[in-house]
Formats: C-alpha cells, sequence, structure tokens
C-alpha cells in the first residue's frame, strides 16, 4: 500500500459560541474564541490516500482529479469564508479544528473513488491541528 | 447521513504542539571514557549542550456536541504545561529531572518519560508523543502499541 498526500490552503474566520450556554459560559469554556465578531485563521490541509499504484498509469489516482475533488468540496465551500454563517454543513456545530476536520473527511471520503481516503488532518495554526482517521475496531489498517 | 456528525466510522484526534529549550548530555557511567565518547560523540561533552525541543501531543476521543472539542485546550495546555514545560525549560534535562539521574537523557527517553507524564491527561485518551530534537529528528512514542496510532 501506499500513501499519497495533497496539501492545500485556505483562510476563514468563524467564531465559537453555543446558544444553549450563559454569556458568561460561553467566555468560560471558549475564550477569545467566544467574540462575538469572530476571528480567522489560515488553514491548511492535508489529505492523504492509501491505495496501491494502478499498474498501467503507476498512480494511486490521478492527482488532478484529487485537486479538483478538493477545489470543489473544500475550497469553493470553505475558502474566505465565515464558517459559521457559509457552511451549511457546519450549521449548528461549533466550528472547531475536530469538527471541520470531520466534515471535510465526510465530504471527501464518498467523493474519493481510487484508493481509499486513509487520513484528513487539519492545521488550525502550526501548533495545532485535528486528525480523522477511518475507525477500525479490529485494529487492522484501513 | 448527518454530514457533520461524528460516527462510529470516523476516529478524531487532536494534535498540539509545545516547545521547550533545555540542555542534556549522554554519558552512561557504567561505560568508560572512551566507550562513551566512541559511543556518543560530541555529545559527551561533559559540561552538556542544548536542544529547543518540539512536542507533538496526539489525543483523541469522542467530540462534545456541545463544544465542539474532543478535549478543551486550555485543560491540555495547563496539563502539559504543568508536567512537562514547567519541569524541562530551561533546565538541565541530566541534574533536573529525576527520570534522568539513572537514565541517559537521548531522546527516545526523553519521548518515553514524556508520554509517561502526559498519559494520565484525564479529559482524552493520550495516542502518541513526538518529540522533535533538532528540525532534522524526531521521536515517536504510543505506549505498548507497537504500531503507534494508526495500528
Amino acid at each position: 500500500m501506499v500513501l499519497l498526500t495533497r496539501k492545500i490552503e485556505f483562510a476563514a474566520s468563524h467564531r465559537y459560541h453555543n446558544p444553549d450556554f450563559s454569556p458568561e459560559e460561553n467566555r468560560r469554556v471558549f475564550g477569545k474564541c467566544n467574540n462575538p465578531h469572530g476571528h480567522g485563521h489560515n488553514y491548511t490541509l492535508e489529505v492523504t490516500v492509501a491505495g496501491e499504484p494502478d499498474p498501467v498509469t503507476g498512480m494511486v489516482l490521478d492527482l488532478k482529479d484529487l485537486k479538483e475533488i478538493l477545489e470543489r468540496e473544500v475550497m469553493q465551500r470553505m475558502d474566505h469564508r465565515f464558517l459559521n454563517y457559509e457552511v451549511p454543513e457546519l450549521a449548528g456545530q461549533i466550528p472547531t479544528c475536530e469538527n471541520i476536520a470531520l466534515v471535510i473527511w465526510n465530504l471527501l471520503d464518498p467523493q474519493i473513488k481510487q484508493g481509499k481516503l486513509h487520513r484528513v488532518r487539519l492545521y488550525e495554526t502550526p501548533d495545532l491541528f485535528a486528525d480523522c482517521y477511518r475507525n477500525s475496531a479490529n485494529g487492522a489498517k484501513a | 447521513m448527518d454530514i457533520g456528525a461524528q460516527n462510529a466510522a470516523v476516529k478524531v484526534a487532536l494534535g498540539r504542539r509545545y516547545h521547550f529549550a533545555a540542555s542534556h548530555r549522554l554519558h552512561n557511567p557504567a561505560l568508560s571514557e572512551e566507550e562513551n565518547w566512541r559511543l556518543y560523540g560530541k555529545c559527551n561533552n561533559p559540561y552538556g549542550h542544548g536542544h529547543n525541543y518540539t512536542v507533538e501531543v496526539l489525543v483523541s476521543g469522542k467530540v462534545d456536541p456541545a463544544t465542539g472539542m474532543i478535549a478543551n485546550l486550555a485543560d491540555l495546555d495547563g496539563f502539559v504545561q504543568s508536567e512537562v514545560l514547567e519541569p524541562f525549560d530551561h533546565k538541565s534535562l541530566n541534574e533536573d529531572v529525576a527520570a534522568f539521574q539513572s537514565t541517559v537523557p537521548t531522546t527516545e527517553n526523553l519521548c518515553i518519560e514524556i508520554y509517561r507524564r502526559l498519559k494520565p491527561f484525564p479529559k482524552a485518551k493520550l495516542e502518541c508523543v513526538r518529540v522533535q530534537e533538532t528540525s532534522n529528528n524526531s521521536f515517536e512514542y504510543a505506549g505498548d502499541h507497537p504500531e503507534g496510532f494508526e495500528g
């Protein structure tokens, strides 16, 4: 099995706020991420696909195809957007790194037809990231 | 399928990097001076030397729908601060950390010691600790799990 990783970057704003919490609770749990007008990050997304190279093309999947999928599913949806208000998949959720990575996993997984989505890693800053993996109860590598 | 929901098919982990600076000396008192020098080279310099270490901590768990988080970063940061950064930052690993009185503070052993200190983190499951000694070498430890997080 070979792992192939493509990286893209997008910029977006967000705000952490749970309407079920009191204003004090929101500030206590989310700190400055609760700022009413939001704030933003340069996100770096690493998408890893696992598979065997095709004997004819030598590719796990065509990087052009992956690039198009990432452009359509991630860039057009999230780049230069306010994630809370403009990304329907995140509606009603706190747009943390964990939740954004999970949405990206769920968007990409059905689109990867050659090879299999192996890992989504989303960096919010160079020191903070979330990973999504296929959960394999028996411990076998997905 | 609710596209935003975490389901059993997907595992989510949170990774966080921390930085500290410390000195160490690689020296095994059970070996002769010549053997120490041959084995550890300039890392055996009697006065020690230092590095800017980067520690990457990976924790996993269920994403709490109320907060969107596996663990609140403030809790993780506070735990790493008290268990690792305060005792290690701007210290001599050999002289100031009890575990390295009897163990050579290679980055392999440092990685295991940091894992041991962080394993009791109560809010999420520690998956793996990766310690970068310089930008050219890093070490990873995932407890007894031989293949690490992905295994």
